[in-house]
């Protein structure tokens, strides 16, 4: 395993799984378990190599069992990793595509966007972050899209918010949108292209276990049905997503995260981890 | 050692089987049953009649010789008896522990005549528990034969499966999705029935026939079955389980505080929640849990959430008493630790209170109609007869469905409408070299039939590999 920090608290980790590697898409994602205690936590494929065997994903450390994950050095082993898992993203030439990162999720739009470009697309690239030091992947993005944007929530770098976005709308036509990164901005581009018609796929981020179907946690409401996250998804028409329903089961289990994360910090736990 | 020779009168009753406190019982996950002592077992053995026609064995769906262990046991000859239990029974401390014996071996015993069947099934735990805790004893295995199977699935059914076809010196590995071997015996029964450190016991025996074991590996999506027939391996078995949750489809379903089983036993189970802050997946559990649903699970849901601290616990099931499809045994140790169950109502929908968590739930009343396909009696909703009850921790326990996974990504695999594989007697699917068996072909069962289907299907995959040479 080799590890990079790209920017505070984003860890980007390369690991050894060939069979992994060898069957891994765009928009798809691995269940992590760090070690035999830890919780299987899901995180989206931020790039493979078939040759090499391996698989890379990029994480921000939010909780627990992200900054132990964290912690892991160069070399260290991860206790099981499963995948590659959830439906791989449509990718074809629709014309004039619009991508919208935000955040830690930045990575896995890097992929996205190199695979729409080789299918034919022009790409628009649009990347936001809460302040102009967590920004990742500026260069490499910048380098392969037609065009592209910054924009940061206080506006230390690029545009502020997201608003820009409706006057790009305004002056060229999209065939598609799709838009990776926390709820709240995937629910306000939908917000935006929604009264435009135009055709924007989400990647939900529910809470998982399994992550193949077997718990049902990671159900969300779509057009009005019950789907699996999991293995429905991850991707979602994003105008028929209820975001408020998906962002309350984020929320459920907020404050045993919060002891979890809290004691783990003051060490005092005692459960003889390694 | 008189006492041991056969009694010319057999004694009615069974011998009871030792059980932790109730009181004490429904604040800990130890497990409940604590075996019988060594004069318990002996004066058990001794009210089988060793029938020359025993109707013991047909019902047990492994056919375990089971006069011919009962004798060894009485002799004291533990360890041949154990070793006659595993030619037929690669977990023989599972099945002892959970198999419905009243419905199967014990149903037909001739000594169920006159008073209590023998205990197949204690006595079968003692055995596989004397011999675990000395080690096991690896039998003989055939030559390799060179050829090698893929094993989906590490739950009952594929264990069986990797095990036979282990033992008749084929290569075989086993691709579990999971981190953990064992399917439901490891996320789905709960500690207090069926300890983990046993199932991890039994599947070390499996692995030291030469298993070769691969976690994390989920078919479909990690290699296709297509894929391993093309690369490896020369026949492939399905052992995939019915781990998907079923819903009820009525409103408020996504609230918080409402699980399916499912997901809150393999919170308990498969990441011990129930040892949070050390075990890092969370659960919670409110004051007043209810329950949906009559079976097996629910009985494990609703005692796993006493023991989590619930002040109350109801089990809430559209029919009556009557028609509960759990073991009588675990209704009966429910009912002792204060389970209340509410009979004939069903929820209509879930309303919720602060931070989007359930606060109460809608039922209605229901009566019993003509019995319906299953041979039951059909619920009928009374009108006009809806109540609420205030809940704040509900667990959906209203069955389960096949994992669609492998259906989706193998052509030419036929499954039926509920998503079930289909095969024939000897488990062999639409697909040449494709084996399937357990609850991915008949729907949720029992442990043991899934192992009886793995045994079928491991004997078919053996002919089919000896005659393809
Ligand atoms: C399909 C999918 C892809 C994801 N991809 C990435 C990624 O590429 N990079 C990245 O940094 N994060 C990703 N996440 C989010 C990541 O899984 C969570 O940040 C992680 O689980 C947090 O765990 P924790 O213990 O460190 O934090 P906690 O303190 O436990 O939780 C912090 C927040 O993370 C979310 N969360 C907690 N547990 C889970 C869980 N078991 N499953 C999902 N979310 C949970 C909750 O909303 C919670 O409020 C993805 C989530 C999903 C569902
Ligand atoms: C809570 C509960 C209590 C029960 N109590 C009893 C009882 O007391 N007595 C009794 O006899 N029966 C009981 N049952 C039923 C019994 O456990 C099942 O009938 C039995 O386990 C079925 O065995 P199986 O091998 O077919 O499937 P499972 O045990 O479900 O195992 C299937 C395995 O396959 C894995 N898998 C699934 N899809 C894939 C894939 N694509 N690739 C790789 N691996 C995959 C799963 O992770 C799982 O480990 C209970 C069930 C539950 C849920
Ligand atoms: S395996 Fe089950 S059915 Fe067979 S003898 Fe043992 S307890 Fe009875
Ligand atoms: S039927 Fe009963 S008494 Fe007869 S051999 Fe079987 S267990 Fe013994
Ligand atoms: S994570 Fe369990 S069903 Fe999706």
């Amino acid at each position: 395993m080799t590890k990079t920090e790209l920017a505070p608290k984003l860890k980007l980790f390369e690991v050894q799984a060939p069979d992994i590697a060898a069957k891994s898409q765009p928009g798809q994602f691995i269940m992590i378990l760090a070690h035999k205690k830890s919780e299987r936590i899901p995180i989206t494929l931020a790039g493979y190599d078939r040759q090499k065997g391996t698989v890379s994903f990029v994480f921000n450390e939010v909780g627990k069992t992200t900054k132990e994950l964290g912690l892991l050095g160069e070399g260290g082993t991860i206790k099981s990793i499963t995948g590659p898992l959830g439906n791989p993203s449509e990718i074809k030439n629709f014309g004039n595509v619009l991508c919208v990162g935000g955040g830690v999720f930045i990575a896995p739009l890097l992929l996205q966007v190199k695979a729409l470009r080789k299918a034919g697309n022009k790409v628009t690239t649009v990347i936001g972050a809460r302040i102009k030091d967590l920004l990742i992947y500026e260069d490499e993005l910048k380098a392969l899209s037609d065009k592209f944007y910054v924009a940061t929530d206080d506006g230390s770098k690029g545009y502020k918010g997201l608003d820009f976005l409706k006057e790009i709308l305004e002056r060229e036509h999209f065939d598609r949108c799709l838009t990776m990164g926390p709820v709240v901005m995937m629910k306000n581009v939908c917000e935006i292209t929604s009264p435009l018609n135009i055709q924007t796929v989400v990647t939900l981020t529910s809470i998982m276990i399994d992550g193949m179907g077997m718990c049902g946690v990671c159900r969300v409401t779509v057009g009005g049905k019950m789907f699996f996250t999991c293995v429905d998804g991850p991707e979602f028409d994003g105008h028929q997503v209820d975001f408020e329903g998906l962002i309350n089961r984020q929320r459920l289990f907020l404050p045993e995260e919060r002891l979890s994360s809290v004691l783990w910090e003051l060490g005092g736990c005692n459960c003889g981890r390694k | 050692m008189a006492e041991n020779k056969p009694k010319p009168k057999v004694k009615k009753n069974e011998v009871q089987m030792p059980k932790q406190d109730p009181k004490v019982r429904g604040k800990n996950f130890d497990e409940v049953a604590l075996g019988y002592t060594k004069e318990q077992v002996l004066e058990e053995a001794n009210r089988c009649l060793q029938c020359v026609k025993p109707k013991c064995i047909p019902g047990c769906p492994v056919e375990i010789d089971i006069p011919a262990f009962v004798k060894l046991l009485r002799e004291e000859k533990y360890a041949e008896a154990a070793a006659e239990l595993k030619t037929k029974n690669a977990l023989p401390a599972v099945c002892g522990r959970v198999c419905p014996q009243e419905e199967q071996c014990q149903k037909e015993c001739i000594v169920g005549k006159i008073g209590d069947p023998v205990s197949v099934g204690r006595l079968e735990r003692y055995l596989a528990d004397w011999e675990r805790e000395r080690g096991f004893v690896i039998s003989n295995k055939a030559p390799s034969t060179g050829k090698k199977i893929a094993v989906i699935g590490a739950g009952p059914a594929g264990l069986t499966v990797a095990a036979e076809l282990a033992k008749l010196g084929h290569g075989v590995v086993i691709f579990e999705s999971l981190h953990l071997p064992g399917g439901v015996l490891m996320y789905g029964i709960p500690e207090f029935r069926l300890p983990k450190s046993i199932v991890q016991a039994e599947v070390d025996y499996i692995k030291k026939l030469g298993v070769e074991l691969r976690e994390g590996y989920l078919i479909g999506r990690t290699h296709t079955i297509p894929e391993l027939l093309n690369n490896d391996f020369d026949a492939v078995f399905i052992g995939t389980g019915a781990g998907l949750p079923k819903f009820m489809g009525i409103p408020g379903e996504e609230l918080g505080g409402v699980y399916s089983a499912s997901e809150f036993l393999i919170r308990v189970n498969l990441m011990k929640a129930y040892a949070f802050p050390e075990y890092d997946t969370p659960i919670r559990i409110g004051k007043h849990v209810v329950v949906i649903g009559g079976g097996n699970v629910a009985m494990d849901s609703a005692r796993s959430a006493l023991r989590l601290g619930a002040e109350e616990v109801c089990i809430v099931y559209r029919r009556s008493r009557d028609e509960l499809p759990a073991r009588a045994e675990e209704v009966e140790n429910a009912e002792e630790e204060g389970i209340i169950c509410k009979f004939l109502a069903s929820p209509k929908r879930f309303i919720g209170g602060e931070k989007g968590w359930v606060k109460a739930m809608e039922c209605i009343c229901m009566e019993l109609g003509p019995p319906d396909a299953s041979g039951r009696r059909r619920p009928i909703p009374i009108k006009g007869s809806e109540f609420t009850m205030d809940t704040d921790t509900v667990i959906i326990a209203v069955g389960r469905t096949a994992n669609p996974i492998i259906q989706r990504t193998t052509k030419g695999l036929e499954a039926t409408k509920w998503g079930t594989i289909v095969t024939d007697e000897n488990g062999k699917t639409s697909i040449d070299g494709v084996y399937a068996g357990g609850d991915i072909v008949t729907g949720e069962a029992t442990v043991i039939s899934a192992m009886g289907a793995g045994k079928k299907a491991a004997r078919a995959i053996h002919k089919y590999l000896m005659k393809k040479k």
